[in-house]
């Protein structure tokens, strides 16, 4: 049972609201990660079904990807931070990402799959794909390796269209017809796309903001993961980081006196967004 | 529908509730930090991604499993990491106040 850790997270995050008790918070929610993983070992064990390649493939991701991010985060200095959130919310939207291919490869090309299936991998495809390009793009604006200022190029709106109806077609076809590798590429590759053309006309201040709506959509990729491979911990996790999240970058963007949506659609060119307020 | 969607359908509701109702009003200086914590949580992928890999019999799965999992375990410990380090850091100049509130109360 998930369940002692779902609720590890829960009593985290709300120590997590006054500083008295945040750090404790945080170390609640750590303790709930700690047994959830410990609890899939014992899963995993119990059914005796690991490869020997699939485990060391398994260790030597977990030493490598545990030892890579402790190291950043002790050492990162306190003013680079942000773009460090950001880019652990970039792998965070990669894995759900990659969970979603990995089971729909699994299936045999041109057999038929349920709605129940393919509708999850599909959104875990887009919200996975859209967060991970856009929260590495983030993390470059942040860090300065991008220009952190807002950069609109003429006939933006029109590839943003473009590739919008791009992503629902390629869905479309993911879940509506035969299991067909090609499909899921397109959905990963436009998503990818989708989620560089959103972040890059927002710049300074919105910054933050965009990065924790990202971040609640890569809660909502991961929920979709636990969908796809029908595991509770990251249904629960998933949708409580979405809720959350999500409320956190309105109350952000309400402290600004700015509207979410005037964040994001402000991207799409500032010169554009003003006339039609005007209008 | 099979039972077992419904009740992950239901899971999925109740916890989208239980996450709009436990981050209400938090003051504005501890956004960044629960932000930072709830992308910690969010490194639950973790727990799926060990149980795709061990799941892979091939050489391309086994590629696309590592990946995961490091990107995964990236995110599950540097998350927590860092948003440790954040709190560190913001509670120092308000410990005063704290200690002097224990000291008062005992």
């Amino acid at each position: 049972m998930y369940l002692v850790s779902a609720a590890c997270y829960v009593i985290g995050l709300h120590m997590m609201r006054t500083p008295k008790t945040a750090r404790n918070g945080n170390r609640v929610s750590a303790v709930g990660m700690i047994i959830a993983v410990i609890m899939t070992f014992l899963i995993v064990i119990n059914k005796h079904e690991a490869t020997m390649t699939g485990s060391i493939v398994l260790a030597a991701g977990l030493i490598l990807g545990l030892a890579y991010g402790t190291i950043r985060a002790r050492t990162v200095e306190m003013t680079d931070m942000p773009q460090l959130v950001s880019l652990f919310n970039a792998v965070g939207g990669g894995a759900a990402a990659a969970i979603g291919t990995f089971d729909y490869l699994s299936l045999t090309a041109g057999s038929h799959i349920s709605f129940a299936f393919s509708f999850p991998v599909a959104l875990d495809l887009v919200i996975g794909g859209v967060t991970f390009s856009g929260s590495l793009i983030a993390t470059g604006k942040l860090a300065g390796n991008i220009s952190g200022k807002p950069i609109s190029f003429p006939g933006a709106k029109l590839l943003n269209a473009i590739v919008v109806i791009v992503i629902v077609a390629a869905v479309v076809l993911t879940i509506g017809f035969p299991v067909n590798a090609w499909w899921l590429v397109l959905t990963l590759v436009a998503s990818l796309i989708f989620g560089i053309l959103m972040t890059i006309p927002i710049g300074g201040a919105d910054m933050p903001v965009v990065v924790s709506l990202l971040n609640a959509f890569t809660g909502l990729a991961v929920a979709m993961a636990g969908f796809v491979i029908d595991n509770q911990a990251l249904i629960i996790a998933g949708a409580l980081v979405g809720a959350a999240g999500t409320i956190l970058t309105l109350q952000m963007a309400a402290a600004m006196n700015r509207s979410v949506m005037n964040i994001i659609a402000g991207g799409f060119g500032t010169g554009d967004s003003n006339s039609a307020a005007a209008d | 529908m099979s039972q077992e969607l419904y009740t992950n359908i239901a899971i999925f509701v109740l916890s989208i509730l239980v996450g709009f109702e436990v981050i209400s009003k938090i003051p504005s200086t501890l956004h960044t930090p629960m932000m930072s914590g709830a992308n910690a949580i969010h490194g639950v992928v973790v727990v799926g991604t060990i149980l795709i890999a061990l799941e892979a019999h091939s050489v391309l799965f086994y590629v696309i499993a590592f990946i995961a999992v490091f990107l995964a375990s990236i995110n599950v410990s540097g998350g927590y990491v860092v948003t440790d380090r954040m709190l560190q850091m913001f509670s120092k100049p308000k410990k005063t106040d704290d200690q002097k509130q224990d000291g008062g109360d005992k």
